[in-house]
């Protein structure tokens, strides 16, 4: 045993030093190739942890929500709709909710205005978001200036700001009563944003939206499985960028494996030669090109791995931000829960090491049973 | 020292360094308890349906709440420009095919 050791341990002094007589080369591969591990790394960190955080935080979305349409667009729901879903048997609770968009000309942002039921608020007084505060550097006390439907300035003194432990679902809300609501965006007191409602017994959830889709065909149901649905195709590998990022990742390797598969450069064929020629056996050279693979590919992945993490949830995936923050002004500063397991990593190992590892060998198990004096003659 | 050395000793400390990684990611999971519960709790009692990621558009705001066709509703050869469009999937409902006509 001790023997077999120190064999390896020879080829792998000999695969080293030999890695070294081509530092440039080496380094260079050593780069992309941890550079590559990396983006495929902090995507699939980056998604798994979202989706799982969003599982976690949506769990407890309304039930089921009822949305008017009216020319193919959301429009306010009539709050007399309430009475008849009150009705239908298996519906404990329903509620009109109050919510919409407000565009704030000042820095280009869209703020999400929301009542709550169970809001503390005064009128003339509101809540806002972390995002909203740092954007408008508005803090507890200021004041901030509204335009209302009829072009009057509504001015909303802010009671509270929203923990910034909550940024990921709360960085652009403004919590508001309903009189200032109704102030700044008119219409009817007859009408809602749209409803939600509470269903007994979760078994039923289906049926009572068949109901509701028979009882008003213009209405739209959407259901708290499908919002969690939602985030869990939102970040599939499928979509837009993700397919572009693993895309280029794929093509990456694509090049390593053909350049490695296609054959060996002549000095590497020399090498081998040489090493024949001396008395290497051709399973010693297989040994060595395995070492080589598996010295460039494990510490790349090993670094890539590493240095993901930290991208991911040590900078909140810093450079992904430019890409996720689009054309928004107000983006929340968020750090990601780690939500990483084993499965992960080996999904990722196995991507990336095995087949690398397995590229190198055959173009040098070729080299290697030719015979020695051709290939030093060449 | 050997050059065999420096690499495995090279190798080892990464690993080290991935296993802490899981002991990070331990640790701050359960420490995200609390954190947690709070966004669950501020759902729950304001009644939200969206992570607060993309607010460049209504639509991209609350991606669970809007039209499946939003982004052709400015006018009906509107394309999808927003960056975050880019990011997203269309809904499953528009990607399916129906037989073919001809």
């Amino acid at each position: 045993m001790e023997s077999w050791i120190e064999r390896q341990r020879n080829i792998l002094d000999f695969t080293l030093s030999s890695l070294l007589r081509r530092k440039g080369k080496n380094a260079a591969l050593l780069s992309v190739y941890t550079l590559v591990v990396f983006m495929l790394a902090s995507v699939v960190f980056f998604v798994h942890s979202i989706k799982k955080e969003a599982s976690i935080i949506l769990h407890d979305a309304p039930e089921m929500v009822v949305q008017r349409m009216v020319a193919g667009r959301h429009d306010p729901i009539p709050i007399r709709y309430m009475e008849k879903i009150k009705e239908i048997r298996g519906v404990s609770s329903v509620r009109g909710r109050l919510w919409g968009y407000y565009y704030d000309s000042v820095v280009g942002a869209n703020y999400t205005l929301v009542v709550t039921e169970n809001s503390q608020l005064a009128a003339g007084k509101i809540a806002i978001g972390v995002g909203i505060s740092r954007t408008r550097l508005a803090f507890k006390g200021d004041t901030l200036e509204f335009r209302a439907y009829d072009g009057s300035i509504i001015h909303l003194e802010i009671n509270n700001i929203i923990s910034s432990a909550s940024e990921l679902v709360s960085s652009d809300l403004v919590l508001i009563s309903e009189e200032d609501f109704r102030r700044l965006f008119g219409g009817s007191r007859e009408h809602a944003t749209d409803i939600t409602l509470k269903v007994k017994n979760s078994k039923e959830i289906p049926t009572v939206a068949l109901k509701i889709a028979e009882l008003f065909p213009d209405a739209r149901v959407i259901l708290r499985d499908e919002i969690l649905r939602t985030y869990d195709a939102v970040f599939n590998w499928r979509g837009g960028m993700m397919i572009v990022i693993l895309a280029g990742a794929l093509l990456a390797f694509i090049i390593f494996a053909w350049d490695k598969a296609s054959g060996l450069s002549l000095e590497e064929r020399r090498e081998i030669g040489i090493l024949k020629a001396i008395g290497w056996e051709t399973s010693d050279v297989i040994l060595m090109k395995f070492w080589e693979g598996l010295a460039v590919s494990l510490s790349s992945f090993l670094s890539g791995i590493l240095l993901a993490y930290v991208h991911v949830f040590f900078t909140s995936s810093a450079l992904f931000e430019p890409a996720l923050k689009g054309w928004g002004v107000l983006y929340p500063d968020f750090k990601l829960v780690p939500f990483i397991d084993f499965s992960q990593i080996a999904t990722l190992f196995f991507l990336t090491v095995v087949p690398y590892t397995v590229a190198t060998i055959i173009p040098s198990w070729r080299a290697a049973t030719i015979d020695p004096d051709s290939v030093m003659r060449a | 020292m050997r050059k065999s050395n420096i690499f495995l000793l090279g190798i080892l400390i990464q690993g080290f360094l991935l296993l802490l990684l899981f002991v990070h990611a331990t640790y701050t999971e359960k420490a995200a308890g609390p954190r947690l519960e709070e966004k669950r709790e501020m759902v729950k009692r304001l009644e939200l349906t969206d992570l607060c990621l993309f607010t460049e558009a209504s639509y991209t705001r609350h991606l669970s709440q809007a039209d499946l066709h939003t982004p052709f509703q400015s006018y009906p050869l509107s394309l999808e420009h927003f960056p975050s469009g880019s990011i997203l999937q269309p809904p499953a409902m528009l990607k399916r095919t129906n037989g073919k006509l001809d």
